[in-house]
């Protein structure tokens, strides 16, 4: 019993070397004094760091993601709380159709997607590319939006919603004094999670590039095409302590039960 | 009033999602239809019956499914091991599953670039302890993108099962090894059929998953096409967006039809839902 355990054990470390492993080599070859990617560095240096800051396209493409993902997430915000919020609180005809279009982003494949806006938001309706960009990204942040908030108006007593009507106050005050602060934390890590998502996107910002138009994870992407050197392991090791960083604030909001939960 | 209410609330994202997603998807189904104004299928016959493409096919459905078989092999041991911890120790191991899924998925396969390529970790480690004469091609073929893929979408797998896993009684293995049933014997009767629903959801997610990820094929794949990178080359490179349109609209009824297939033994399996 107890041996089969420890081979259990050991399996699973086994599996998490395997998925962090890469992660931390990436993170090692970022000190990398010389100028070739190699693992265990030949010494240490912030000189790779130091040329993210020079590379003047990684400034101007980070300049667009952090745009695009927070003004994104402020839209899919204003179409998405209302929308959970009807989705959660009433019961009406339609309400499983309305959840699937709602949904259905998440099911379709993205690269289809960035295709299909590419397509007809950018071609058929003629909207630059920054708008094509910014819609897209809302459109991809809405169902996390919605999933998150109608995930915490779950465990919101909508009594308490009923006390304070009959009591006077009118509908679209008590949302913001009664309900908005019971659910603060579940709004706060669904802009958290929508941000992560929207800004680490590929699939649909990769068919949204033009003329001095790109997103960070795209201009990546083209470096990595004609350079090896270090430059994008120490970005990513910046990345990752952004996202090591927003982890742990939707832990503490909301523990890590979102993502387990299907 | 209740109804007008209602239509507020729900009605700008409504139209959002039917303006910009939709309306865009719809027209490039339909637009797969028609060429210079008249119906055709054409498109679909000259995709079908060209063996470069079947082979993008066929290896993007070898990829997906390889990755889906690992990601349960190496995904069901570790969630089950998980899932019987105290919440503490839980707590880490799911925070160290969920933040490689929360980094970018470029940082991620420029990893494995680092690991698996000619001069990589892996070959001049093998050199050097004499394992093999000559570097090992593995960047920039399927295995990689299989590697990079079962990276990318085994902890999905993992914090899926120990989602339902957690839930299981464990009275009831108990019960199960009192009333005689071996170690073996209860794990297969108790554990395995009540992991099945998390068990499904996990492949759905990793196969769907792969068959339409971009990033980690584009990166780790090289010239060997996969269904998505093929899609965006047709789009972009050739401008071929009759084509291109083919390709969504395939995709979109793959990924359909096995989330559909998925659901239905799903259902089969677990009769009460």
């Amino acid at each position: 019993m107890q041996e089969k355990n420890y081979g259990l054990a050991l399996f699973t470390l086994l599996v998490f070397v395997f998925l962090l492993g890469p992660l931390i080599i990436i993170s090692f070859t970022s000190f990398e004094p010389g100028t070739v990617l190699r693992f265990p560095p030949e010494g240490f240096s912030w000189r790779w760091y130091e040329n993210i800051f020079e590379v003047k396209m990684f400034m101007k493409t980070f300049g667009t993601s952090m745009f695009v993902s927070l003004a994104g997430n402020l839209l899919a915000l204003l179409l998405g709380v209302p929308a959970a919020y009807a989705l959660s609180r009433f019961q009406f005809k339609g309400k499983g159709a309305l959840n699937a279009i709602f949904i259905s982003p998440v099911l379709i494949p993205g690269i289809v997607m960035g295709f299909a806006m590419l397509k007809y938001v950018i071609i058929t309706y003629n909207l630059p590319i920054y708008a094509g960009l910014l819609i897209g990204h809302t459109v991809i942040m809405l169902p996390f939006i919605i999933r998150v908030v109608a995930s915490s108006l779950s465990n919101f007593d909508f009594a308490i919603e009923e006390a304070a009507l009959s009591l006077g106050a009118g509908r679209i005050e008590t949302f913001f004094k009664v309900v908005l602060p019971n659910i603060r934390s579940g709004i706060i890590a669904a802009i958290l999670i929508a941000f992560l998502e929207s800004f680490n996107n590929v699939d649909i910002s990769v068919f949204m590039t033009g003329p001095g138009v790109s997103t960070l994870p795209i201009q990546m992407l083209t470096y990595v095409e004609n350079n090896f050197d270090p430059t994008i392991a120490a970005l990513s090791v910046l990345l990752m302590i952004i996202t090591a960083i927003f982890m742990f604030v939707i832990e503490r909001l909301m523990g890590l039960s979102y993502f387990t939960k299907r | 009033m209740k109804n007008k209410g209602l239509y507020v609330l729900l009605l700008p994202g409504v139209v959002f999602l039917t303006l910009f997603l939709v309306i865009p998807i719809v027209m490039t189904i339909a637009s797969t239809f028609f060429q210079e104004g008249s119906f055709t299928v054409q498109g679909y016959l000259t995709f079908l019956t060209d063996p470069y493409n079947l082979k993008i096919v066929w290896t993007t459905l070898r990829v997906s499914f390889v990755t889906t078989i690992v990601c349960i092999l190496l995904g069901f041991p570790a969630s089950y091991y998980i899932s019987k911890l105290g919440p503490r120790k839980k707590g880490i191991l799911l925070a160290l599953a969920i933040f490689p899924l929360l980094t970018s998925s470029v940082v991620r396969s420029f990893s494995w670039m680092i690991i698996l390529g000619k001069k990589g970790l892996l070959n001049s480690s093998l050199l050097s302890i004499g394992l093999i004469e000559k570097p090992l091609e593995i960047l920039y073929t399927p295995t990689a993108m299989m590697i990079g893929m079962i990276h990318l979408f085994l902890p999905l797998i993992i914090i899926t099962l120990v989602g339902v896993m957690e839930n299981i009684d464990p009275d009831l293995l108990k019960a199960a090894e009192s009333l005689g049933a071996s170690k073996f014997t209860a794990f297969r009767q108790v554990i395995l059929p009540l992991s099945m629903p998390g068990l499904i959801i996990g492949s759905i997610l990793v196969f769907v998953g792969s068959l339409t990820a971009y990033t980690t094929p584009a990166l780790l794949g090289g010239k060997q096409g996969v269904i998505s990178t093929f899609l965006y080359q047709n789009a972009i490179t050739l401008n071929d967006w009759h084509m291109a349109s083919v390709i969504a609209t395939i995709m979109i009824v793959i990924t359909f039809v096995v989330i559909g297939l998925m659901n239905k033994i799903a259902k089969k399996l677990n009769p009460k839902g």
